[in-house]
């Protein structure tokens, strides 16, 4: 019964989740130090400084609507169905609008916080990249984290026990992978 | 402390569900407004990583095996303290919450969250090590499982009492849970993950 499970039930049923996301982990770890990534890091000032905040705020807006769809399933007001009621389309709506808003502001204030410091930064730039890398894991994550909710448990999972590793991990591997993919959009047409 | 209230208010919280006052809950604006200052915060928090991760610079670059530690320890931490935070949330929706040591969703919560975090950051270590090796570190297989396995354990104890703060207080504040604790506890432990790393790695490395 939801709510009710031993510290047993919750380590077996969290534990795969949270090995498949360490080995993406892993993963994003080797990306972050592979040559491509650190070229990027050396020609676009302020990279490494939103690098934390851009990955913790997948977590937060994409982990909270992961919640929120969890404890809707629970309570019997949201039904487990691709169909869009209300209630999901709010809550993805405003995921998406809290997504982007925040990708906008990190690229505002690491641009603040480069000049406060004496540093060269380009506001377009980070913006730009930011914009780009915020709008493609919003796409990705919403997708990803109603289908693996909604089918998680229709196959009686605790969507609980699975949303966080589900949204670290591809929030990690695919925001590190997304930053890439902005770098690169932005210097083409810059 | 008035648990009792607070379990009736729950209650009460769960029986009008359905009806117009809940629905607001879910209303576009409701979830913005509540989640837009929490994260603007918080980013401006994760700036203090940011800068630490820049300082270490040179540190991780010298130790592939620490640089692959980073995201995995920061992303662990965060697992873990979705999980707890999510749990408590609907345990709070539920009626079972209480904050207490003999509460056994809470025991169950706080149980599993300590053998999570042991059975992966030893993971971690050995992975860690390896890769690194195999990236020309030359860190040993002891020092990289000690960094690891010490930073886990102090950031398993931080998750579980950031998460049971979080939720206590959004509650009391009468804010959802759902939108704040794991963004709030999450971030804090991103950011205390990666001060935890480099003060466990300078002490040992």
């Amino acid at each position: 019964m939801p709510g009710h499970d031993t510290a047993r039930d919750v380590y077996r049923q969290a534990l795969p989740v949270i090995l498949i996301s360490l080995v993406a982990g892993l993963f994003s770890g080797t990306i972050l130090g592979s040559e491509t990534m650190r070229a990027g890091i050396s020609e676009v000032p302020g990279l490494l400084l939103l690098l934390p905040a851009f990955l913790a705020t997948r977590g937060g807006v994409y982990g909270s609507l992961g919640a929120r769809l969890s404890t809707g399933l629970h309570q019997g007001l949201i039904e487990p169905r691709f169909r869009l009621d209300r209630r999901l389309r709010n809550a993805i709506l405003a995921s998406f609008i809290n997504g982007m808003t925040v990708s906008v502001f990190i690229a505002a204030i690491t641009y603040l916080w480069l000049r406060l410091f004496g540093n060269e930064g380009n506001l377009i730039e980070l913006v730009g990249i930011m914009v780009v890398a915020g709008f493609l894991s919003a796409v990705l994550m919403i997708s990803v984290l109603i289908a693996v909710i909604f089918i998680g448990y229709r196959r009686g999972l605790d969507p609980d026990n699975v949303i966080g590793p589900v949204v670290t991990t591809l929030g990690d591997v695919f925001g590190i992978f997304f930053l890439l993919v902005g770098i690169y959009v932005v210097g083409a047409v810059l | 402390m008035s648990s009792s209230d607070s379990a009736d208010q729950r209650d009460s919280d769960s029986e009008t569900a359905g009806d117009s006052e809940y629905v607001d809950e879910w209303s576009i604006r409701r979830i913005v407004r509540t989640m837009i200052p929490l994260l603007a915060a918080l980013s401006v928090l994760q700036l203090v990583s940011g800068t630490v991760l820049e300082t270490y610079e040179e540190t991780l670059v010298a130790n592939p095996a620490l640089l692959v530690l980073v995201p995995v320890q920061i992303g662990t931490a965060g697992n873990l303290a979705s999980i707890t935070c999510s749990r408590l949330t609907t345990q709070l929706y539920l009626g079972t919450y209480e904050l207490s040591a003999s509460n056994p969703d809470l025991r169950a919560n706080v149980g599993a969250v300590f053998a999570l975090a042991g059975t992966v950051f030893g993971a971690v270590g050995v992975a860690a090590w390896g890769i690194g090796a195999a990236l020309g570190g030359t860190l040993g297989l002891g020092r990289v499982l000690l960094v690891s396995l010490v930073s886990g354990l102090l950031l398993a104890v931080l998750v579980v009492v950031a998460s049971v703060a979080a939720v206590e207080m959004s509650y009391r504040v009468g804010l959802n849970p759902d939108d704040t604790t794991i963004p709030v506890v999450t971030n804090l432990c991103d950011v205390a993950g990666v001060l935890i790393l480099f003060a466990v790695v300078s002490a040992v490395v």
